[in-house]
């Protein structure tokens, strides 16, 4: 547990990727099996233990401190694990820290009737350096800014293998990933996974910010406003994924039950709607497919009056054969061959935009004001299908977004590195003229946007302007004026003022204009396009 | 009749002693101040005249040169002040100089701590129980989770960092009056005994203090060195410094800090710090509540800091506190 407990420590205060790769590969090569691969599993959210959560650790703090004082002391830490290694009190006999493994063989003994003896025993073994790891380990939300691609990644170093090969690996693999480290470390044949519903890592779009591209070279896509989804059939058995690579088949159980070809398949989950133009058979707005997603389980009634499916981009795999070192344009082909064979209810293609050059794809990308796409995709015609962002092969060019002038009312202080700082913005407009005394309503939220310089500055101005405070939030006089970006807006029952925006962001700061010329909500009304 | 000690009156720019007019720490220029310490925050400039120890009058004299209306006090001197008001300047052991004042007053002891820890520091007198009916507190790390470890074991963190690190210099942020000198001092007493090279921000006050009798040790301005004579040895510098241009002339610095509020994983974050080193001029917790039941005062007033969970401390012990608004105090670069 001190070398994890190091790891975790040198994890936080190590800013530059290399280092913090360098640090977390000389770890799994030097630690031995199966820390290391619990340890891998902690750090990429892979853990789960059903009887720690983080309300046990305050229920397991406020029985041996105040309530009040925890409160205060978490807000301020912005961090539940630490906070209670801090709080923890300090054993009288030294500290006899266990392995990872035995931390976790015990954690996952754990039942919510004994958690409230057995955590104490393994705190009191350990120092605050050894609490905040294994509290981390234990509640997943290790929040110190690793992602699973930087652990695959440093995995890869560590052993001398490819990164793809890691993520193609890994899959379907559990913890301590003991088949992962024998392929790796000790050069054992790789872990199968031919008859596996297996998630493909996706491959994925850069900004196009200035540049633009030649269409002969790219072909141009519509960049639908769904989420992006993986469909897989292996062995019997169909996978939906989302881009993190959650298994969300449950969620849209039609989709699953559609794909009845063994396939790799990536494409944009939707919903059927009536009010958007352009393609046939059309998808509505994300605020419907909103209310399908995050649930377990999924009525009757919802998949009526919500029915997904799926707009089709690319095929990974098709009946056996790998498609991904083929080019795009040999890609597209299969899967325009493979589509008449898919159910026409739950699959449909998404189109190429016929543009002769990028002047006429801009004209025709601003012309498209239809809510279910968010802009442009630009796909090089030659390219294989990679996992991750490369460089120069994929292009999304983001629809301009819209623009109100808000008012801030409220702050609350961030969590993470953010914690102390309030950076968690909630912004009102006008209910009418507020010289005549009409009143602001809430109508977002947004906690980014702005610089760190910003973030001081508004952290300062939230402090010096406190009208009300509750708890972590403070309200504020009402005085400074945001310039919010969002990508659309919708009509709302669960929002007093009615509206909720998809996607706000603080766009300028315009500490120039008087709180009484910000927008109304009539404004924001007017840009509904449910 | 209660007491109602309306004879000093928390205001927000400073502690007023009506009967004598005068103010304690005051953030705007007045006729009569009394300074508890010379951290920029609590002694200001431009007031008619300023009472303080010796040690902190000369720090003010070092940062804006001049000692007009000095009127120095050595620790434990009772002085009359108009309106029958007598003040005592009590040490604090926050810095070199830093006190606790003592006001008498119509037989009522209100003490104002400045800001104070209770813990070893070889550059300045440790602080003193002093018993009274107001105790008006500081309250910087006034959160249970601020436990500051033992400042040996934290010194011995830097050194081990230096010691793996041979080609690299090790850059400490430490606050330019008191924090850097005391880092100074427990490394010589650890038994660092290698030239210590300072940003030019932190020389005079380092002079200062050896002229006060703290030996620093051999001591060296950064811009004298070569980048050889650099690798494998300590750099302390002013916080802001760390991360400014200043700091590309080293060579590839572990960039430390030391200060309390490097406890918390996501401050130290905050100021891009990769080797947080636990060393504090402040009481700590454990330090602010035990001086609470060690002094035994009537009431318990707390100004600067986290007040919120001290009055909560306060009130589940049975003691009468409340939360004074003063501001213009500075606790960043603690």
């Amino acid at each position: 547990m001190e070398a994890f407990a190091a790891l975790l420590d040198a994890l936080v205060y190590t800013r530059s990727r290399n280092a913090k790769l360098k640090l977390l590969a000389d770890y799994l090569r030097v630690t031995p099996d199966p820390d290391r691969g619990w340890a891998l599993a902690a750090l990429t959210d892979g853990l789960d233990f059903p009887a720690v959560k983080s309300s046990t650790i305050r229920n397991l703090l406020t029985e041996r401190i105040d309530p009040v004082l925890w409160t205060l002391s978490r807000e301020y830490v912005g961090d539940s694990a630490e906070t209670a290694s801090l709080l923890w009190p300090e054993p009288a006999q030294a500290p006899s820290p266990p392995t990872v493994s035995e931390a976790v063989d015990a954690l996952s003994r754990m039942t919510r009737a004994n958690v409230m003896t057995d955590l104490p025993r393994l705190l009191d073994r350990l120092d605050a350096e050894g609490r905040y790891a294994l509290l981390k380990l234990a509640t997943g939300a290790m929040r110190i800014g690793i992602s699973a691609r930087l652990a695959k990644t440093a995995f890869a170093q560590a052993f001398g293998v490819s990164v793809e090969d890691v993520e193609e690996h890994w899959h379907g693999q559990t913890a301590p990933y003991a088949a992962l480290f024998d392929w790796a470390a000790h050069g054992a044949e790789p872990p199968s996974s031919q008859d596996l519903p297996l998630f493909r890592p996706f491959m994925l779009a850069h900004g196009l910010e200035e540049t633009q591209v030649d269409l002969a070279d790219y072909a141009a896509e519509w960049k639908w406003d769904g989420i992006r989804v993986q469909v897989v059939r292996a062995g019997g058995e169909t996978r939906v994924y989302s881009r993190s690579g959650d298994d969300i088949s449950g969620t849209f159980p039609e989709i699953a039950d559609a794909l009845h070809i063994d396939a790799v398949l990536d494409g944009e989950l939707l919903v059927r709607g009536a009010h958007q133009g352009g393609e046939t058979g059309g998808a509505a707005s994300f605020n419907a497919l909103q209310q399908r997603l995050g649930r377990k389980t999924v009525s009757k009634k919802m998949r009526e009056e919500y029915p997904a499916f799926v707009r089709l981009y690319d095929a990974l795999i098709v009946e056996g054969v790998d498609l991904r070192p083929l080019p795009w344009t040999d890609r597209r082909a299969a899967l325009e061959t493979l589509l008449p064979r898919l159910d026409p209810e739950r699959f449909d293609i998404s189109g190429v935009i016929p543009a002769a050059d990028f002047a006429e794809l801009s004209a025709i990308r601003e012309r498209a004001r239809d809510d279910a796409i968010e802009g442009v995709m630009l796909k090089r015609r030659d390219s294989p299908y990679v996992a991750g962002r490369k460089t120069g092969l994929w292009y999304k060019w983001k629809r301009d977004p819209l623009l109100v002038d808000c008012v801030l009312m409220y702050a609350q202080r961030g969590s993470g590195k953010r914690s102390s700082f309030y950076s968690d913005y909630t912004f009102g407009c006008w209910d009418g003229d507020p010289d005549a005394g009409a009143e602001l309503l809430p109508v977002g939220k947004a906690y980014f946007g702005f610089t760190d310089e910003e973030l001081k500055w508004l952290d300062r101005y939230v402090r010096n302007h406190t009208v009300n405070r509750f708890g972590p939030v403070r309200e504020t006089d009402r005085s400074l004026v945001f310039e919010v970006a969002f990508d659309s807006v919708h009509s709302s029952k669960r929002h007093k003022s009615g509206v909720a925006m998809r996607f706000p962001r603080i766009s300028r700061i315009r500490a120039d204009k008087p709180a009484h010329e910000a927008d109304r909500l009539e404004t924001l009304r007017g840009l509904i396009r449910d | 009749m209660a007491r109602d000690f309306s004879w000093i009156r928390p205001e927000p720019w400073g502690i007023h002693v009506v009967p004598a007019d005068c103010w304690i720490d005051p953030a705007r220029p007045v006729d009569r101040a009394l300074v508890t310490h010379g951290h920029a925050d609590h002694a200001r400039g431009g007031h008619g005249q300023t009472f303080a120890t010796p040690a902190t009058l000369a720090i003010m004299k070092l940062r804006y040169a001049t000692e007009d209306g000095a009127v120095p006090v050595p620790y434990g001197e009772r002085i009359a002040l108009p309106g029958d008001v007598h003040a005592t300047w009590i040490p604090a052991g926050h810095v070199l100089g830093s006190a606790q004042i003592l006001l008498e007053h119509a037989g009522e002891r209100i003490v104002v701590t400045g800001d104070f820890k209770r813990r070893s520091d070889p550059t300045c007198p440790p602080f003193e129980v002093t018993p009274c009916d107001v105790l008006v507190t500081e309250a910087t790390f006034g959160l249970p989770v601020f436990r500051h470890p033992p400042v040996e074991q934290e010194i011995a963190k830097l050194l081990a960092a230096l010691a793996a690190n041979p080609e690299r210099c090790v850059l400490v942020g430490a606050y330019a009056l008191g924090k850097a000198q005391r880092l100074i001092a427990e490394l010589r007493r650890a038994g660092h005994r290698d030239t210590i090279w300072l940003h030019g921000a932190m020389e005079r006050m380092c002079r200062l203090y050896e002229e006060w009798g703290v030996d620093l040790g051999d001591l060296r301005l950064m811009s004298d060195a070569t980048k050889e004579e650099l690798a494998g040895s300590i750099v302390v510098a002013p916080p802001s410094a760390l991360n400014d241009r200043w700091s590309r002339r080293l060579p590839e610095p572990i960039t430390a800090m030391a200060s309390g509020w490097m406890r918390v994983r996501q401050r130290a974050r905050q100021r891009m710090v990769e080797l947080p080193l636990i060393i504090s001029d402040h009481a700590d917790w454990d330090e602010l509540t035990q001086t609470v039941v060690d002094v035994n005062p009537a009431e318990t007033w707390i100004t600067h800091g986290r007040e919120e969970a001290m009055l909560r401390w306060c009130q589940l012990n049975q003691r009468k506190a409340r939360a004074l608004a003063l501001v213009g105090y500075e606790d960043e670069d603690d």
